[in-house]
């Protein structure tokens, strides 16, 4: 469409030049109806569907799943964890959720068993993997050959709400440890959990330690965007009361003439949603009405980028060539193949030579053994032969013993007969 | 003693309890400081006197526990402390003057179960454990402002069931003898159910309906320590201190220091055995650690006799067989 070839290989810039100059702005004589894209787009995500999904990281115990119902205003039926787990796992729950013909597919990812070990180490190892997880699915649908990202059920998580002890004094370690790992994986809101415990006074002593505990840190958490300006003043104001401390409550308590959410104690009334109490009205504003899909939008553009970049330059996959020219895919998936082929080559060779070897060996076992067996035999035969002629000589003396035994014998008859003999004769003598 | 996590209320209800201030100017560590934290005994000394009646109170702190990562083995160093109050007690009794031995063995261990859970965590539980046959065990509900009364009582039967199915032996309240009066049963019965205390720590005073009292300020309204239907304080404390302290002293000389002292004089008696070393004055006190370089001699000098056993031998069996 721009220009012939001899043009497009002059430098770029001239190239450039020229093809700005080829837009111009027009104006229109009459309504032509474009103006209804925006329309078209919402009326599009509202068909779709949206989703979104939440990680809730935090002790057991310290209302997670409370403040998620307040939050959604739903009750999301959930056992009570026990404290005795071994290791911290993720448990996902997905519901379906809707609001005036606004689909929204809800996850909430929990952590079981988080901060109840006494070794805790290794507690932020699954709630990392697990992330990655999601970022790993991801990717393998984007590089699939034949694949559908539109109607890929996205399960990377959007934000994560780390829930904070309200102990009044400062973060703990594993809080500081968990949130370090996470922050350039995901969104991170820190929160301040069952904030009825704190007084005001405390609560403003509190907020600032955290926040100078995290900037002295190099944790970075989310911030809520001041580009647009649209929200940018809300934004900023919001930005400055970080972390919010926040009360849920699944009882409603009679104020005035109005059910409200709330907790009852002997000496007061805690409202949830009364913003002297507490900021959950802050966070639900920020989080749901006004951020929400910013916040998918940053998951997708930073984090899920970031991802991708590490996961293919460990694939071996490099944007430029070490002569800083653009590498084609193909010249990479080409080399990428031809070395792979090599290795496996190489892998042949080094299978075949062990196999050679082994029969070598074999083979040299066997010799060893047929010779053994070869000298026992020589032996057994010698031994035989031995026997034998030690037999033949017992039987020679045997057999002249037999033979001397009979002449005596005979000699003995003979000397009898003749006796006997010489007796007859003797009495035939005697009668004549 | 005071035990467990950081910013669960210890320094500020032990304030609240003696009605002093003991932590002025302390200097909490930061959250990356606390990573590799190892526990630290700090122990506070306060004379106090109330209408002629002297107390020397003496809190001992843990700063650190728990608070580390890794806490494998984070009671050690408190197991230790108390092992060696007994030893000194001990070394003390059997040395020649004992007028004025000065008791530093623990009495009792008031251990912060924070409130945020649903019960005790497998680190409270294996900590009482370790403590369970050294001193007076104490749990307590610490923070208890956290939770509406259907929640402490949920929570409090939940500790009381975990604490019987482990098996871990915390300190009992004596029965009280029959011919108590009923109020004073009644009580004792009272303070027995609400076991383990909930209880709330405040340094600051506030004003409640024109009386000035301890308590919390919330736009909610006001947490008063010692009002008996917002926490356990004021049992707590009449346990503590008015009713319970000899009590709790008595077992502690009683139970846990009577066994140690008899693990002691087992071990002791159980090495001279095995050693056959009668020419040795039986030592009195228990040698906890005797110098490398005595050991390497005994060893050195054992040596020497098993040798010369065996040559004896070898010659009498060479005699015996010249003999034949």
């Amino acid at each position: 469409m721009c220009l012939d070839t001899e043009l497009c290989e002059q430098p770029a810039s001239f190239a450039m030049i020229f093809c700005s100059e080829e837009m111009r702005t027009l104006s229109l004589n009459g309504h032509v109806g474009f103006d209804s894209l925006p329309d078209q787009l919402v009326s599009k995500s509202v068909s779709q569907g949206f989703s979104f999904n939440i990680l809730c990281v935090g002790e057991t115990g310290i209302g997670k799943s409370t403040l998620m119902s307040t939050l959604f205003n739903t009750s999301f039926e959930n056992e009570e964890a026990s404290h005795f787990q071994n290791e911290v796992h993720l448990r996902p729950r997905t519901y379906n959720l809707q609001e005036s013909n606004v689909d929204l597919q809800l996850t909430i990812v929990d952590t079981v068993g988080f901060g109840d070990q006494v070794n805790k180490e290794e507690s932020y190892k699954p709630i990392v993997d697990y992330i990655d997880a999601q970022f790993e699915n991801f990717l393998e649908e984007e590089l699939k050959i034949k694949r559908s990202l539109y109607n890929y059920h996205d399960s990377r998580i959007h934000i994560c709400l780390y829930f904070i002890a309200p102990t009044g004094h400062s973060l703990k370690s594993l809080d500081l440890v968990t949130m370090k790992k996470l922050d350039s994986k995901v969104n991170v809101i820190p929160i301040i959990a069952k904030a009825d415990t704190i007084s005001k006074s405390e609560l403003q002593k509190f907020k600032i330690k955290i926040m100078s505990e995290l900037v002295s840190n190099g944790v970075q958490i989310y911030q809520f965007p001041t580009d647009d300006e649209a929200v940018a003043e809300i934004n900023s104001s919001m930005n400055a009361h970080l972390p919010f401390a926040v009360i849920g409550s699944s009882e409603e308590v009679k104020i005035g003439n109005k059910m409200v959410r709330a907790r009852q104690y002997p000496w007061g009334v805690v409202q949830v949603e009364n913003e002297s109490h507490c900021d959950f009205v802050k966070l639900r504003e920020m989080l749901i009405r006004v951020n929400m899909l910013d916040l998918r939008e940053q998951t997708h553009a930073r984090h899920y980028e970031l991802y991708r970049r590490c996961k293919l330059e460990e694939m071996g996959f490099k944007d430029t060539d070490p002569d800083s020219e653009p590498f084609s895919l193909q010249e990479t998936y080409v080399a990428k193949r031809r070395e792979f082929i090599g290795e496996l080559q190489l892998k042949e060779e080094q299978m075949r030579q062990m196999f050679v070897n082994k029969v070598k060996e074999t083979e040299a076992e066997l010799k060893e053994k047929e010779r053994e067996l070869h000298e026992r035999f020589e032996m057994l035969k010698r031994t035989h032969q031995e026997e034998k002629r030690n037999l033949e000589e017992k039987r020679r003396d045997l057999e002249e013993e037999m033979n001397t035994f009979n002449r005596r014998k005979v000699a003995a008859e003979t000397l009898q007969s003749l006796q006997g003999s010489s007796a007859i004769k003797k009495d035939k003598e005697k009668k004549t | 003693m005071v035990a467990g996590e950081s910013g669960l209320g210890k320094s500020t209800l032990i304030n609240s309890l003696f009605l002093t201030d003991l932590y002025k100017d302390r200097k909490l560590l930061n959250a990356e400081e606390r990573i590799n934290q190892t526990v630290e005994i700090i122990k506070h000394t306060v004379d106090i006197e109330e209408k002629g009646v002297k107390l020397k109170l003496t809190i001992v702190d843990t700063p650190g526990f728990g608070d580390a990562v890794n806490n494998t083995e984070s009671w050690k160093a408190i197991t230790d402390y108390i092992d060696q109050q007994f030893e000194q007690y001990f070394r003390d009794e059997s040395g020649l003057n004992r007028k004025n031995i000065q008791d530093n063995r623990v009495h009792c261990c008031l251990y912060f179960i924070p409130p945020f859970g649903h019960g005790l965590r497998p680190v409270d539980v294996e900590f009482m454990k370790a403590l369970q046959d050294k001193v007076n065990v104490v749990p307590l509900i610490s923070k208890a402002d956290c939770l509406t009364p259907a929640e402490m009582r949920k929570m409090k039967d939940r500790v009381r069931e975990e604490i019987e199915k482990f098996g871990i032996k915390v300190y009992q309240f004596p029965d009280c003898d029959s011919d108590e009066d009923e109020e004073f049963k009644q009580q004792d019965r009272e303070l027995k159910e609400s076991t383990p205390f909930a209880v709330i720590g405040s340094n600051t005073i506030v004003e409640v309906k024109g009386q000035r009292v301890r308590g919390r300020l919330y736009p909610w309204g006001i947490v008063e320590v010692e009002n008996q239907s917002h926490c356990d304080f004021v049992k707590l404390r009449t346990m503590l201190i008015r009713s319970h302290m000899h009590d709790l002293k008595d077992i502690t000389c009683d139970v846990h220091y009577e066994n140690y002292r008899a693990q002691c004089i087992q071990q002791m008696t159980s090495k001279l055995t095995q050693d056959n070393r009668v020419e040795s004055p039986i030592p009195i006190l228990p040698l906890s650690t005797p110098d490398v370089e005595t050991e390497k001699l005994i060893k050195m000098k054992d040596e020497e006799l098993r040798r010369m056993q065996e040559m004896l031998q070898k010659m009498q069996q060479q005699m015996h067989e010249q003999d034949l």
